[in-house]
């Protein structure tokens, strides 16, 4: 088994072999967390930066805690967007980060593609932690590490994905790493919400949430960004709740045999409600912990490379 | 003193000459075409193995001058357009200030002319800066030079508004040239909406962003019985729609990019911010139809759409980066390579789609025609010759093209613009 | 590439004995007695250790296993060998006297690793290191406690221990020249 990619910017680029490698990766990962002293040397001496154009707590303090206890030294900043547009290109703020000889740059920027930009133009190792509605690499893969964790396989499992999906880039890239892994995913949303020839993709597209839950194994909610209502997407929030919130009623009138996912911060109440997120079958604070294995071995695979992706 | 070309195989819209003829260049215009004219202390062009078509018309570039010099100016856009073999450009009015007013118009045509390469004709705003609310005072803006009209750039989307401008252009016999683009269906997309898109998580703009205003702009020519020119088709179903109409006999005229007949949206996935352009890319089926639509004549003729932009302003990342791609010098190559070499279309129609074509849509005069009395316009071409687009050749002050790496085939070998060489390879 | 037998099946398990042996006798039985084997063959060796004392003492030595990928001072080997696999010490080392086991000894630096890993996981008593064989050419201050076998080697030579639990092939240790690519057959 080898590992060739400098960067990780897509699920899209990487073969199911290499998905499996992070998960497997992942696992020895989980182990040192779990460990009292959660930090072993692999990556000593080693900087790592996140560079954030969006407002992220979690996903930064996730890739963060990876790095650390990699023993990495870590940096964030917060990239305000409106200095960047104000003559100086991404490209300028990465290269001046990258000048200090940073050796992994974790970044999250508001536009699709923006990390082929930088991963092109810096010489060190680019994670995506999120660009615009393309691709959100980490958090499908620690997605996917959560259903085999709690199912064993993820061929053959029946996945659902609900709500705003032209949007988001974690139904994208759990599309490309799901059906890459053989597991049978359907996308759940409104019709104005729904990507034009998403079925292409290699999933099937239900409008009705009921029926979701009755046929998956397993149901990822997405996040609802409030602004869709103003941008005309949906009538109303209430709508969109009745429609494709998940409750309590739904998720027992399909069954208990379902785990619930999302990939937070959630808007309880509006795509789960609070006793969902709560409740037994849910997996979300699971999702949260293995996020930070996956993340460290995905730092750990990308620094480990020598070879350009 | 004139200028001599020696051997020339002529190639007009109508026909081509069967055998090497001389073309003798006075005065700025062509004084005579015959076999074996003396040498007599003219200075003298050997076009034996090239062909000398009628210097090529662009009626749709943007010279970014007034207001954004630091991507183009009047003198690097000239310089761009007499390397791509144009003699005549026409410069959308969307500089700032906008060409709404007889003076921005003077100092253009002032600035082309002490640049002087090529012809440049302003084109003016329908309406007063481009704000979509009132028309501009065409009738001053024409005898100012402008031929044409347009707002460019974006639709005039207030439809009681364009109704009233295609009335005026046809009082005034100028051409109107419309942009189509609903912005309220295109929302913010930045490629072309479809499978693409889709996969690579970029704002789709939907094809029915222009199909809708190319209906429209149909029916109000339809009823007002007025000249409309639709800029940059993109689309197979725009084609069919103007196949239709044409057949209705209703005055509308189309053009096309060469970037719309050589690329599709898979060109995006890149990420490369100069395969950003509006209309966008669209897909195989589009490029197919578009070329079908230049070779049946629904498609009138062929324009650049030359849009630079800096290298900061693009480097912004998709999304970020303003739509546009340079075209000038790359034009004549693409159409060759595409169009003329598997056999689409035939030099013949190149020289109609490039030259004839435009210069009879805007009325220009004595031009398109490599003919005795004419303007001594000319284009002489090698069209076998090989070369790869490359960014350090660019002579436009911006460099945003998605053909940097292509290998085309024919080249410009000489521009002469009122008889004299104003570019030799 | 054809190699020098230096050992065979039954030198290999006359030496696991012996090593259990000394091992009993320096640490005066099991009492507070752990073994660590370092993968993937001294997981195996470590076993075979912990067999043989509960042959000769009958009692049970609590065993884990080290991976110390995570510790080396190389990281370019991650592109050829990526996979890091789990460590499982279900035991507290803490005031334990640890026998760290591994295959061969080199260089002394994958010891110096798995020393890293293990204070990680606690405090033990004392750290012992046992490994079948010593190859020389240490680059680090480390001695091993229990020699399986002694074999002066160059250092551009290979030593590759085959152990039936992990190669599928009877016992043995062949010494071989080291072949231009070595990839993956690094001893560090």
């Amino acid at each position: 088994m080898t590992w060739k990619h400098k960067h990780l910017l897509g699920l899209q680029d990487l073969s199911r072999r290499d998905i499996e490698m992070v998960l497997e990766t992942a696992k020895s990962f989980k182990e040192v967390s779990s460990r009292d002293i959660k930090k072993v040397p692999a990556l000593r001496g080693k900087t790592v930066v996140t560079l954030f154009f969006e407002a992220s707590t979690r996903t930064r303090i996730s890739f963060e805690l990876a790095a650390k206890r990699l023993s990495a030294d870590t940096l964030n900043i917060a990239a305000n967007v409106s200095s960047t547009s104000k003559g100086e290109t991404l490209l300028d703020t990465a290269r001046n980060i990258e000048a200090m000889n940073v050796d992994a740059m974790v970044v999250r920027h508001s536009s699709s593609g923006s990390v082929f930009l930088l991963a092109e133009g810096l010489k060190c190792s680019v994670v995506n932690a999120g660009d615009g509605c393309r691709e959100h690499p980490t958090q499908a893969l620690l997605d996917i590490f959560t259903l085999q964790e709690k199912f064993g396989r993820i061929e053959g499992l029946k996945v659902g994905i609900v709500g705003d999906i032209l949007h988001s880039r974690v139904a994208r890239s759990n599309i490309w790493g799901l059906t890459k892994l053989g597991a049978k995913v359907t996308v759940c949303g409104p019709a104005t919400l729904m990507p034009r020839g998403i079925e292409e993709l290699g999933v099937d597209v239900c409008y009705d949430l009921n029926r979701v839950l009755k046929q998956s194994d397993a149901l990822i909610a997405l996040r609802l960004q409030k602004e869709r209502q103003q941008d005309k997407f949906l009538p109303s929030m209430r709508e969109y709740s009745r429609l494709f919130g998940l409750n309590q009623a739904k998720l027992s009138e399909a069954g208990d045999h379902l785990i619930v996912m999302h990939p937070g911060p959630t808007n309880r109440g509006l795509e789960l409600s609070a006793d969902v997120a709560d409740g037994p079958q849910s997996v979300i604070l699971d999702q949260v912990t293995n996020g930070v294995a996956v993340r460290m071995a995905v730092l750990y695979l990308v620094l480990g490379t020598k070879t350009p992706a | 003193m004139g200028l001599l070309i020696k051997n020339a195989i002529i190639v007009n819209a109508d026909k081509t000459g069967q055998a090497p003829q001389d073309i003798l260049c006075d005065g700025g215009k062509i004084a005579r075409i015959a076999a074996g004219i003396a040498a007599g202390g003219h200075e003298t062009i050997d076009a034996a193995g090239k062909k000398v078509l009628p210097g090529l018309i662009d009626i749709h570039t943007h010279l970014r001058q007034p207001g954004r010099e630091d991507k183009e100016t009047i003198e690097t856009g000239s310089r761009a357009a007499v390397k791509g073999g144009f003699t005549s450009i026409m410069c959308m009015p969307n500089t700032n200030p906008v060409i709404d007013n007889a003076m921005v118009v003077e100092f253009i045509i002032r600035e082309a002319d002490r640049v002087g390469l090529c012809n440049v004709y302003p084109i003016g705003a329908v309406t007063k800066a481009q704000k979509d609310e009132e028309l501009t005072d065409m009738a001053e803006l024409k005898s100012a030079g402008c031929l044409a009209f347009s707002d460019d750039g974006k639709s005039v989307l207030n439809s009681r508004l364009f109704r009233l401008a295609m009335e005026y252009a046809m009082m005034l016999d100028v051409l109107i040239i419309e942009h189509c683009q609903d912005p309220l269906l295109t929302a913010g997309g930045v490629m072309n909406e479809g499978i693409v898109s889709t996969k690579i998580g970029l704002k789709g703009d939907p094809g029915i962003a222009e199909t809708v205003t190319v209906a429209r702009d149909i029916e109000i020519a339809r009823y007002l019985g007025a000249r409309v020119h639709l800029a940059h088709m993109s689309l197979k179903r725009s084609c069919e729609l103007i196949r239709f109409a044409k057949s209705q006999g209703i005055k509308v005229t189309a053009e096309a990019c060469p970037h719309h007949f050589t690329l599709t949206d898979e060109a995006c996935s890149g990420f490369d911010a100069s395969t950003k352009v509006n209309p966008p890319l669209r897909t195989q089926e589009d490029v197919d139809a578009i070329k079908e639509a230049i070779a049946d004549g629904t498609i009138d003729c062929i324009v650049t759409d030359h849009a630079p932009h800096t290298k900061e302003d693009k480097e912004v990342g998709f999304d970020g980066a303003p739509f546009g791609l340079i075209g000038l010098e790359t034009s004549l190559s693409l159409t060759m390579t595409e169009l003329v070499k598997p056999g689409i279309i035939s030099l013949n129609q190149m020289a109609d789609k490039m030259s004839a074509a435009p210069a009879r849509l805007v009325g220009l005069t004595g031009k398109g025609a490599v003919r005795q009395g004419y303007d001594a316009d000319l284009t002489i071409i090698d069209p076998d010759k090989e070369w790869t687009v490359t960014r350090e050749g660019f002579v436009s002050k911006s460099k945003n093209s998605p053909f940097i790496g292509r290998k085309l085939k024919g080249s410009v070998e000489y521009t002469i613009c009122g008889g004299r060489v104003v570019y030799k390879i | 590439m054809a190699g020098t037998k230096i050992m065979d099946q039954e030198a290999i398990r006359r030496a696991v004995l012996r090593m259990s042996h000394e091992i009993l006798e320096k640490n005066k039985g099991v009492e507070r007695l752990g073994l660590i084997g370092i993968r993937t063959r001294g997981v195996i060796l470590a076993h075979r250790i912990k067999d043989a004392i509960k042959a000769i003492e009958g009692m049970d030595v609590p065993t884990g296993i080290l991976d110390i990928t995570l510790y080396r001072d190389d990281l370019t080997l991650v592109a050829t060998s990526p996979v890091v696999r789990e460590t499982h010490i279900d035991f507290d080392i803490t005031g334990m006297k640890i026998v760290l086991v591994d295959d061969v000894f080199f260089t002394g630096r994958t010891i110096r690793a798995g020393l890293d890993a293990l204070v990680d996981f606690g405090r033990p008593a004392a750290i012992q290191l046992a490994v079948l064989v010593d190859r020389g050419h240490r680059e680090l201050p480390i001695r091993a406690d229990f020699v399986g076998k002694n074999i002066p080697t160059a250092q551009n030579q290979d030593v590759q221990v085959i152990l039936g639990e992990s190669d599928g092939k009877t016992d043995e240790v062949v010494l071989k020249d080291a072949p231009e690519n070595n990839e993956g057959g690094l001893n560090v």
